[in-house]
């Protein structure tokens, strides 16, 4: 049997509040829900209680008994465990040597002593049934079966408490019931189970309680039986969400982007987008539905010149696009949202202009036989600045300054205010806060609305079902259904699963 | 990956051309076949023709216990005949794709090309294979040492590209305290002082976050100035600083009468046993403990380590530390195990050489062994070469292992793939 | 209005303590322990405030100081420029020191093979083959690094130890080797290849060669190419975000290449001015680690045109000082190399000089 508290916990980097006068308690047998939006705190309040951060204040009872951790080594000792959101597992060891790491069991010498362990973990493994093979190389393993590992890893070092964050992101739906078995099975050995997600029928099916977080503080704590989607979307918000969109019908014309038994491969070679078929017409919005990791980052890549295709044709306006550079893309009218903004969106020391001319620098006004004109770089910038809504001190300022939604914003902006065609949005919205998310979709249905072609691509079914008229579901590389704006969630979750 | 429609056959024969390891193997089977074919015709052109007389190998010395008659080798024959052998295999692996062992076949070829070469310029003369050997191993000795406070240093993620500058400060105090105490208490001082410096490389990178490439440029010029700046106050004004005893060759009892490999292996002084055990026990720990898995483990994922309460800075400061101490010891070599009195940036270059042995051995100490062997066999060869008075200048020899390095990280031959995390510091919060 | 937005860039982004104050507390920190450093060895405090009175002499206290000076940091300063230009694009070019030797050697072969040429081509010839080698030496990397992916460290520091066997090799080689000599030295320069001296109208003695001028040419030409065209925004992009890069249409390929180009044509001509201006003539070690202190004068200058312009200038002072240094209070200058390696490491560890003198600084860290 075991009980944790968190009491009066309080942290903070630099400025920012990430946690303040958290309290939270979590009971053998119990699954704890704690919802909360991106950058609410979750993970910051996570990260104290598994040691790897300190809280500025507050108290971690165990037992009753207060508890310090002033490293993960702490945490564990005391029988904290984490299943962590990005894996922390080593690729290139077996399952055994990840799950034994920091806990090696050695002879003379500190000989390690792999035979016993490899006994040891599948001892666990059949024991939750969680079916793995302790020699096997870890990153050949399947995501769902590497998340399997990290909870061995947890078992291993026989914790009572399991936190699991964000487990569900990279599971389709089926991973995720067998993933919900496992907790439950978990919970009833008599393990207390903290769930971190941001997806609201989860916490539901799931959790025996509720904590509900928000800027950094906890709003509410409810029963999952006696509350609605809508109830709990307001807490974790802040404010009535309007979950629906005014989306007038519209007029589809001309086909824009023509896919044609298109087939790429991944960094591997191994097939990533296996001959899939479809269109984009002028006046829509063709939205891809689907796990992360089904072969969205390929087919993106592949239609804005980023990457090879094996196979097939992609054609603009009914002409060929084959080996073109992202520069002749551009230069087409085509305009891209790339999914991850920190990796490819901004340049995080560039100023805020810098940015706003990233991929047309080389063009009039900005620029003219090679050399740069400040000052109409300047006058663009201002005005982009003012017309999407970007919160900068000034347009020198460097954009690492500038917070994700307006980061975000920045790459919006500086897509939309070029001459647009047609537009690939991937990722629009990811990590960033409500009011952003809000701004960006109305910006992409007035670009729909104003006849041009959009190709949504993103994991977040609401966001797809919110401004989708056709919804396309990609599953390991195929493209296995097309719905209508209308389809339910459970088609399409299905449908996201494999089930066609 | 599993498929789902129609014409899945289609898409798979498309498909297995482009496979990884098919396709860079077959590139790679196809570049080691064409080499061979050049190598035979290189060896016909060059060496095969226009030269008389038997290439006679001397494989014993006249004190040997056991003396072996000497290995004589007709020179134009010899040659011709490796020659065509050398065609006829690079013909078949182009003509018949054949993707296995293609490394083994390159490194045959190239065997055979170094016998070829030594061959022709020993025809008509006698030379000492064993004394060519015995060279070998002493010039690998701080190569390999380098190359092992390389994988030391690297396993756990941090670039040391001060192992030059650490070889330095060893090979000085080495002398200096050599002179001062004797040969025992110099190599412990050259140890203690490379582990300073491998000590304040771990500080500057890991608390202060300095740039590892930078901080390893700073090391090895403050090396250099340190050392030049006290030889020329101190040294030259008192020669009797700079006179250490040197460590002599002890013969392993029965071993070091064996013809050939006695001399090689069993007649050296104690940097080579040191160096040779060295390797041995950091394979142990590196992959048969779990101080091992740990520090490979940050190397790879220090996060993952940190969330399993592996310590990960005090696992790179104890490693860095001890890379600089055995670096120390090698540069105790140069002193110590060799002239006895330091010069300034007598080192010339071999913690680089080291460096390149590491990636060579892919960043396991026995491969880094091996790879030191080359780079001493290259370094022997082309003092060898000024006595053959060959015609080839010996500036070229000694640029192979360079020229080597290069071509094996451009991926041409092989793949080298560093520790994951390596050049990035880790930052908690 | 250009003016006006660069005024803007400068008055908002620019961070006094991170870009001037702390390489100043650096080089001070590095003077200071250099002197706890001869204290240390023994010397005695008089004989220490002799030494560093005629470092300063010897590189401001005369026109002649300031002429070897400038004469020193002439070449460290090109070599610098092609550096730190390469670190804007991302890239760690190690091998300046080789490219020094190619173009050197590529200057000194044409200096001397060539006497049929009036002074105004045989002149820009020399530099022109002397930049030409240096940027094709160090495309060698550039492009493995752009086709194979070979880390530039590596190569650069495996073509910097080519660059010194190769120089060997051509120097003992009869059509470049000093008739007569048997050791390893060039054949001289030919008077219509040299670098005219431009104060010795003043007096005859002072160095200063008319490469200095070039020198300033090309600080002003990379600030410009950096900062004020496309080609410069594409080497920035690339060093800054290389995914971003390709997103935006940039080519990494093309650009690696071409700033190890540009970066090798500005080591080269370095080298050509060295051999050009002051040596007349290639031996072996007449590359004297400039392209090793160039790493430190460009990070000094915090990689950009105008720092590097002034770290350079120190460094060229504290060479020329060293040697009065060594003259007049028998210190080797062997000290100067120590004093530059401690100006790399507290450069690069801005924590360390915040530790060290805690009060000089208003902000907190943010790194």
């Amino acid at each position: 049997m075991v009980n944790i508290e968190l009491k009066n916990i309080s942290k903070s980097f630099g400025s920012v509040q990430a946690n303040q006068d958290i309290n939270i308690k979590v009971n053998s047998g119990e699954i704890l829900g704690l919802l909360g939006e991106n950058g609410a705190g979750k993970s910051t309040l996570m990260n104290i209680l598994c040691g790897l951060y300190r809280p500025d204040e507050g108290k971690i009872i165990i037992n009753q008994k207060e508890t310090h951790f002033d490293n993960p080594g702490d945490a564990i000792k005391s029988g904290v465990g984490m299943v962590h959101q990005h894996f922390m597992l080593v690729p290139i060891f077996t399952v055994t040597e990840n799950v034994i790491l920091g806990n090696e069991k050695t002879g003379n010498l500190n000989y390690l002593k792999i035979k016993d362990s490899e006994k040891k973990v599948s001892e666990i493994s059949e024991k939750y049934s969680l079916l793995v093979n302790p020699k096997e190389i870890t990153e050949r393993l399947s995501v769902g079966a590497q998340q399997r590992v990290e909870i061995i890893k947890v078992l291993f070092r026989s914790a009572e408490l399991i936190i699991f964050d964000e487990p569900t992101a990279v599971l389709t739906p089926q991973e995720v019931k067998e993933l919900f078995k496992i907790m439950n099975a978990l919970k009833k050995s008599g393990k207390a189970i903290i769930f971190i997600t941001h997806k609201l029928h989860e916490v539901r099916e799931v959790c025996d309680k509720i904590s509900i977080l928000r800027a950094g503080m906890i709003v509410g704590e409810v029963d999952p039986k006696k509350v609605s989607n809508k109830e709990l979307a307001n807490l974790m918000v802040g404010r009535p969400v309007n979950l629906s969109l005014e989306r007038k019908k519209n007029k589809t014309g001309k086909t824009i982007l023509e896919v044609d038994n298109l087939s790429v491969l991944n960094e591997n070679r191994e097939i990533a987008l296996n001959q899939i078929s479809f269109n984009v017409k002028e006046g829509e919005i063709v939205g891809i539905a689907g796990v992360q990791g089904n072969g969205q980052t390929e087919l993106v890549e592949s239609i804005t010149g980023l990457r090879n295709f094996v196979a097939g044709n992609v054609s603009y306006f009914e002409k060929k696009m084959e080996y073109i550079t992202p520069r002749e893309i551009h230069k087409l009218g085509i305009r891209h949202i790339p999914e991850d903004r920190q990796k490819s969106g901004v340049i995080a020391n560039f100023t805020v202009s810098e940015n706003k001319i990233l991929n047309d620098y080389y063009q009039k006004p900005f620029s003219s036989n090679y050399i740069m004109s400040w000052g109409d770089v300047e006058r663009v910038s201002e005005t982009v600045v003012k017309n999407f809504d970007i919160r900068t001190p000034s347009i020198t300022t460097l954009t690492q300054n500038l917070s994700g939604g307006n980061q975000q914003k920045l790459v919006v902006g500086r897509e939309l205010s070029n001459k647009v065609d047609f537009l690939i949005a991937s990722q629009p919205t990811r990590g960033i806060d409500v009011g952003s998310i809000e701004y960006i979709h109305k910006q992409l249905i007035e670009t729909r609305n104003n006849g041009k072609g959009i190709l949504l691509i993103s994991t977040e079914l609401d966001e797809i079902l919110t401004l989708s008229d056709r919804i396309l579901v990609l599953f390991e590389g195929k493209i296995i259904k097309e719905f209508s704006s209308n389809a339910s969630t459970e088609e399409i979750g299905l449908a996201m699963a494999g089930q066609s | 990956m599993p498929f789902h429609g129609h014409s899945k056959q289609k898409i798979k024969v498309k498909m297995n051309n482009f496979k990884q390891n098919k396709y860079g193997n077959e590139k790679q089977a196809l570049l080691t076949g064409y080499l061979l074919v050049v190598f035979g015709i290189f060896i016909s052109f060059f060496f095969g023709f226009g030269i008389d007389g038997d290439a006679v190998f001397k494989l014993s010395r006249p004190r040997d216990t056991f003396v072996l008659p000497n290995l004589v080798v007709p020179a134009s024959e010899y040659n011709i005949l490796v020659s065509f052998v050398l065609i006829f295999l690079g013909a078949r692996i182009i003509l018949r794709r054949m993707t296995s062992y293609s490394s083994l076949y390159l490194g045959a070829g190239l065997f055979l090309l170094v016998t070829c070469f030594l061959v022709w310029a020993t025809a008509g003369k006698s030379f000492s294979l064993t004394g060519m050997m015995q060279a070998t191993v002493i010039r690998a000795t701080p190569i390999a040492l380098a190359a092992l406070a390389g994988i030391l240093s690297e396993r756990v993620a941090i670039i040391n590209i001060g192992i030059e500058g650490m070889l330095l400060v060893g090979a000085f105090s080495g002398a200096v305290f050599g002179s001062l105490f004797g040969g025992i208490i110099g190599l412990i001082f050259a140890i203690i002082v490379g582990g300073l410096f491998g000590l304040l490389h771990a500080l500057l990178v890991i608390k202060y976050r300095v740039d590892q490439i930078i901080s390893g440029v700073a090391i090895n010029i403050l090396a250099l100035g340190l050392t030049s700046f006290l030889t020329s106050s101190f040294l030259k004004t008192n020669p009797e600083l700079n006179d250490a005893p040197i460590f002599r060759p002890i013969k392993i009892p029965f071993l070091s009468d064996i013809p050939v490999l006695g001399p090689t292996l069993f007649q050296q002084n104690f940097f080579v046993y040191g160096a040779i055990i060295l390797v041995l026990t950091t394979t142990y720990y590196i992959f048969k403990t779990g101080v091992g898995l740990r520090l490979r483990a940050v190397g790879e994922h220090p996060k993952a380590a940190d969330t399993l309460g592996v310590n990960v800075l005090s696992v790179r400061y104890i490693n860095v530390s001890l890379a600089g101490m055995v670096a120390g010891f090698g540069g105790a070599w140069f002193t110590l195990g060799s002239v006895g009195r330091f010069d300034e940036a007598m080192t010339g270059g071999r913690g680089f050489i080291g460096l390149a042995a590491m990636i060579f051995g892919r960043w396991h100490p026995v491969g880094a062994l091996m790879a030191a062997l080359i780079f001493g066999f290259a370094d022997s060869l082309q003092q060898k070469l000024a006595i053959l008075r060959t015609p080839i200048p010996s500036e070229f020899l000694a640029m192979a292992p360079y020229i080597a390095t290069i071509v094996f990280v451009a991926g041409l031959i092989g793949t080298a793939r560093a520790p994951h995390a390596i050049g990035k510091p880790y930052i908690k919060e | 209005m250009r003016d006006y937005l660069k005024k803007k860039i400068i008055s908002e982004n620019f961070d006094f303590e991170e870009i001037l104050l702390i390489p100043i507390l650096a080089t001070l920190l590095a003077l200071i322990i250099g002197c706890l450093f001869l204290l240390a060895t023994g010397e005695t405090f008089e004989n220490i405030l002799v030494a560093f009175t005629n470092l300063f002499i010897g590189s401001f206290g005369s026109l002649n100081a300031i002429s070897e000076t400038c004469t020193a940091a002439t070449p460290l300063i090109f070599a610098a420029l092609g550096i730190a230009l390469a670190f804007r694009a991302g890239l760690f070019n190690i091998g300046a020191e080789g490219q020094i030797i190619i173009g050197g050697m590529a200057a000194v072969i044409i200096g001397f093979s060539i006497d049929f040429l009036p002074i105004w081509l045989h002149l820009p010839l020399a530099l022109l083959f002397g930049a030409i080698f240096g940027a094709l030496y160090a495309a060698i990397a550039g492009w493995l690094k752009a086709t194979t992916g070979a880390h530039e460290v590596i190569s650069t520091i495996m073509l910097n130890l080519i660059a010194l066997r190769l120089l060997d090799y051509f120097l003992r080689l009869p059509v470049i080797q000093k008739e007569g000599r048997n050791d390893p030295i060039s054949k001289s320069v030919l008077e219509t290849a040299q670098l005219p001296q431009i104060l010795s109208f003043i007096e005859p003695q002072l160095r200063l060669h008319s490469g200095f001028i070039l020198m300033l040419v090309a600080v002003v030409l990379v600030y410009w190419l950096l900062f004020h065209t496309t080609i410069g925004f594409e080497f920035r992009s690339t060093g800054s975000n290389p995914n971003a890069a390709q997103y935006a249409g940039i080519k990494a390929s093309l650009t690696i290449i071409l700033v190890m180009g540009i970066a090798g044509a500005l080591a080269g001509l370095a080298g050509s001015n060295q051999i050009m201006g002051v040596l007349g003539r290639a031996t072996p070690g007449f590359s004297a680690s400039i392209g090793f202190d160039a790493i430190a004068v460009a990070l000094l200058g915090r990689s950009h045109p105008i720092g590097v312009l002034f770290a350079g200038l120190l460094f060229g002072a504290l060479i020329a000082g060293g040697r009065l240094m060594q003259v007049k209070a028998g210190v080797s200058i062997d000290l100067i190399t120590i004093i530059q390696a401690l100006i790399i490491v507290f450069i690069a560890a801005p924590l360390l000089v915040r530790n060290a003198v805690p009060w000089a600084f208003k902000t907190k860290d943010k790194s």
